[in-house]
């Protein structure tokens, strides 16, 4: 009887859907992984798209968003790898750790290939701050001192040694010239939140992390950010805050936030939820939802999206190399 | 004068019936998800978002929903501690200790009674301290560095010895197997994976959620199974006198409410200590201070009031760094803080004045929260101690389904449920052995903190162990720590012949 439902509603949407957008799969029941418990990320990626994508009526019935939490996303991974393969109504939660971790081998055995790449649905750029008494000014100012004394200045970021917040120091310190990337001195904290509270303490000296996390403590002044990681300045309110290629050093960190599918997923399937990925971002109420939580513009979708994936993955392993996390 | 008017347009927000039934039914789940074993309040409000989802509920409704959960839960979690000795969540560990010795005295009505008092206590003072200490106390939460943080685990530790009644031996080796799986994991300040053997589930280390339920209700089920007709413990055999508390034990406990409170306040306000270390220096810092006689773990109401009062009085402490500075004090505030960012509310340093009304009102939801929960909770004490009456055959089958489903839905992976089982075996061999259970989560809980504040202080400082007391403040915390580590040993080397003399079994 449900599945009769089901089956009435989607015909039903599919006929209210707008046209051009005929596929040859339908949309059913749809299930979203997050790969970490509820209130994070992850969470936030399949909950805000899984509404979207119900309000916009590109599914036919609520988005059942499962929490399958453990490794640092592998389980979720690994799962979907094993157990899922051939699920054509299933869409995980990625975003840059998935990658870093991928291309660090942090997920045994898994590679990028093993599933399918849909698309993204925004960015984080990351951002370089000092708190607001710090006598740094520019970015190359930051990094001037950490060449005359690298253990004068603590970088703090929410994630672990060789996570993505640690990755963006040493891209942005490369790009000033600091060859000797195990000279930075990083300290991992749970969460951004967390290190800003320890950088406004005085406890460390500098701040790695997404934009996001610094709005609140920029808007009441404690924050001084010294550079956004963003080919270009940002939109709108963030649009203050200088990037770092235009104060000569030329680094880019954007956190994206996408979907993967499973790697069984038959092409018209694989079609259709690029397609929706890409219709939910377009749609203007997906710009508020952006806007609202600091997610910057970032879209790529199917095979630009998947090669977008292996150059985050090459790039990342290089960097994972010099520091000596990959040997 | 501006604080209380503020507070009252919080109440003109929070005085809706809508928004009073939502708290009614907020508080009545949270307390029964509190009270299951494996069920949280992080678990309780992450169920619950979607629900607020789905009923469209603007941010104030929403958070009012929410933050009952999150008391109700809080006052919950003590219930099953006190009737089956398996605490319904974390913070409600302390309360094992002498809550359940008092049911088998056939006190489980005064315990239950004494505790939901205590619980309105805490959590009613520290929201006036959220209200009126909240901007200086923030200042407080930043002094707090790795070095400090280290020093304050430091301390926990050093007053262990506190809560083991019998053998402090056990309690260390009981604390060194905590610590030992809380190395379980990949290291964060390397990332090097430890003690994991290539398990993709275990890299990011044993959830205590899984830890605490395998030990005491997995384990429970196998005591059981060892005598089925037999009696096992919590069998019922015990008998109710009453379903309140005398007047007379709520005035001897008062002072033990009080100290619990302010010690609980003030570990929820440190976003890296919560409500566990709250209710569990509440506890031993009241043995330490009044246990004259030796009737601590034996059931001697002091010992519930004081952490229950603490644990309830870190959830308001909590919420301190989580409106103020955005960052989560307690796994729970972290699910409330992505519900906030979720309804487009922004927490930080300027959500009190730029959103006045959401802040505000969800104050005066916590005072109405807890004034129900108080009101919920005293006249259902004899509803709960029926519990007692269900047969040990039917109740404990129960509590091991309820185990298994709360531990599948936190992480949704069978893997975590072998873990259970095996902490279950361990668990169970531990008790055979007469080795206490709390010290081992609390090496789980802290142990993990502890570890990594010491490496990013030591990170700081190029390795100079000089960091960790370099400030006033972490001087201050090891002069505690010292003083609570010798103190009891001098003491009791000069009490131990009385004690020994009217204490030994």
């Amino acid at each position: 009887m449900k599945k009769l439902i089901a089956a009435a509603a989607a015909t039903l949407f599919a006929t209210l859907a707008p046209a051009g957008a005929s596929f040859a799969f339908e949309a059913g029941n749809t299930e979203c992984i997050a790969p970490a418990n509820a209130g994070g990320g992850w969470d936030f990626t399949c909950r805000q798209v899984g509404k979207a994508l119900y309000d916009l009526k590109i599914v036919p019935s609520p988005v059942q968003v499962i929490n399958l939490a453990g490794g640092g996303g592998g389980v979720a991974f690994a799962e979907v790898v094993a157990k899922r393969n051939g699920d054509d109504s299933l869409i995980v939660a990625a975003s840059s750790a998935t990658t870093t971790r991928l291309a660090q081998g942090a997920f045994p055995g898994a590679s990028k290939d093993q599933v399918r790449w849909l698309g993204t649905i925004g960015a984080d750029y990351g951002v370089i701050a000092v708190s607001k008494d710090s006598p740094v000014e520019t970015l190359a100012d930051l990094f001037e001192a950490v060449k005359e004394n690298p253990s004068a200045v603590a970088f703090a970021g929410g994630s672990a040694v060789g996570g993505w917040d640690h990755l963006k120091v040493l891209i942005a310190a490369k790009a000033a010239g600091i060859d000797d990337a195990r000279a930075i001195k990083y300290v991992a904290f749970e969460g951004g939140g967390e290190a800003v509270t320890q950088l406004l303490g005085g406890h460390v000296q500098a701040f790695s992390g997404d934009i996001s996390e610094t709005k609140g403590f920029v808007d009441s002044g404690d924050l001084k950010v010294l550079a956004v990681l963003a080919d270009e300045r940002l939109p709108g309110e963030f649009g203050q805050f200088p990037t770092a290629k235009e104060q000569g050093i030329d680094a880019v960190g954007a956190n994206w936030r996408g979907f993967y599918a499973p790697g069984g997923m038959s092409d018209d399937a694989y079609d259709f939820w690029v397609d929706a990925i890409k219709t939910t971002y377009e749609s203007d109420e997906w710009q508020a939802v952006m806007e609202a939580n600091g997610l910057m513009p970032l879209a790529e979708f199917g095979a630009d999206f998947d090669a977008f994936v292996s150059g985050e993955i090459a790039n990342t392993e290089a960097l994972s190399r010099e520091i000596g996390i990959l040997q | 004068m501006d604080i209380l008017a503020s507070l009252g347009d919080g109440f003109a927000v929070a005085l809706t019936w809508q928004n009073l039934g939502l708290a009614l039914i907020g508080c009545f789940l949270g307390t029964i998800i509190g009270a299951l074993p494996g069920l949280g309040p992080a678990n309780g409000v992450a169920i619950l978002i979607p629900l607020a989802f789905t009923l469209g509920l603007p941010a104030t409704p929403a958070l009012i929903l929410l933050t009952s959960v999150y008391f109700g839960a809080m006052y919950g979690g003590r219930i099953s501690s006190i009737l089956l000795n398996i605490p319904g969540d974390e913070p409600a560990m302390m309360t094992t200790l002498d809550g359940y010795p008092m049911t088998q005295k056939g006190q489980a009505g005064e315990a239950l009674a004494l505790s939901g008092v205590a619980s309105f206590v805490g959590a009613f003072f520290a929201t006036w301290g959220l209200v009126f200490l909240a901007p200086q106390l923030v200042k407080v939460a930043l002094l707090f560095g790795p070095a400090e943080y280290f020093a304050l685990f430091t301390l926990a530790f050093a007053t262990l010895g506190g809560i083991a009644a019998r053998n402090q031996a056990k309690a260390v080796i009981a604390a060194a197997l905590g610590l030992a799986i809380a190395m379980v994991g990949v290291d964060h300040q390397t990332g090097v994976p430890r003690l994991t053997f290539g398990e993709i589930h275990l890299y990011e280390g044993i959830h205590f959620l899984i830890a605490i339920v395998g030990l005491f209700a997995i384990s429970e089920v196998f005591l059981f199974l060892e005598h089925p007709n037999g009696s096992a413990p919590g069998d019922a055999k015990v008998k109710l006198n009453r379903l309140t508390a005398p007047l007379s034990m709520l005035k001897e406990t008062r002072g033990s409410m009080a100290r619990g409170t302010v010690i609980g306040f003030l570990s929820g306000v440190l976003p890296g200590a919560g409500a566990s270390l709250g209710s569990f220096v509440a506890y031993t810092v009241e043995k330490r201070l009044k246990d004259k006689e030796g009737t601590f773990g034996k059931g001697d109401p002091r010992g519930v009031a004081a952490p229950e009062a603490g644990n309830n009085a870190a959830a308001g402490g909590s919420l301190v760094p989580m409106l103020a500075l955005g960052v989560p004090g307690s796994g729970t505030t972290a699910v409330m803080l992505a519900m906030l960012m979720a309804l487009n509310i922004t927490p930080g340093p300027l959500l009190f004045t730029q959103q006045p009304e959401v802040v505000w009102g969800l104050i005066a939801a916590l005072f109405i929260g807890n004034v129900m929960l108080l009101l919920l909770n005293v006249p259902m004490v004899g509803l709960f101690v029926r519990v007692l009456q269900v047969p040990t055959k039917y109740l404990l089958p129960a509590v091991a389904m309820i185990s298994f489903v709360g531990i599948y839905g936190l992480s949704g992976s069978t893997f975590d449920l072998l873990v259970m089982i095996i902490f279950g075996v361990g668990g169970y061999l531990l008790r055979k052995l007469d080795v206490p259970l709390v010290p081992v989560i609390l090496g789980i809980l802290l142990g993990n903190e502890m570890e990594k504040n010491l490496r990013r202080a030591l990170t700081i400082s190029d390795g100079d162990l000089s960091i960790l007391w370099g400030s006033p403040i972490a001087i201050t915390i090891w002069t505690l720590a010292i003083l609570g580590f010798v103190a009891p040993l001098l003491v009791g080397r000069l009490l131990r012949p009385k004690k020994d003399a009217t204490v030994a079994p």
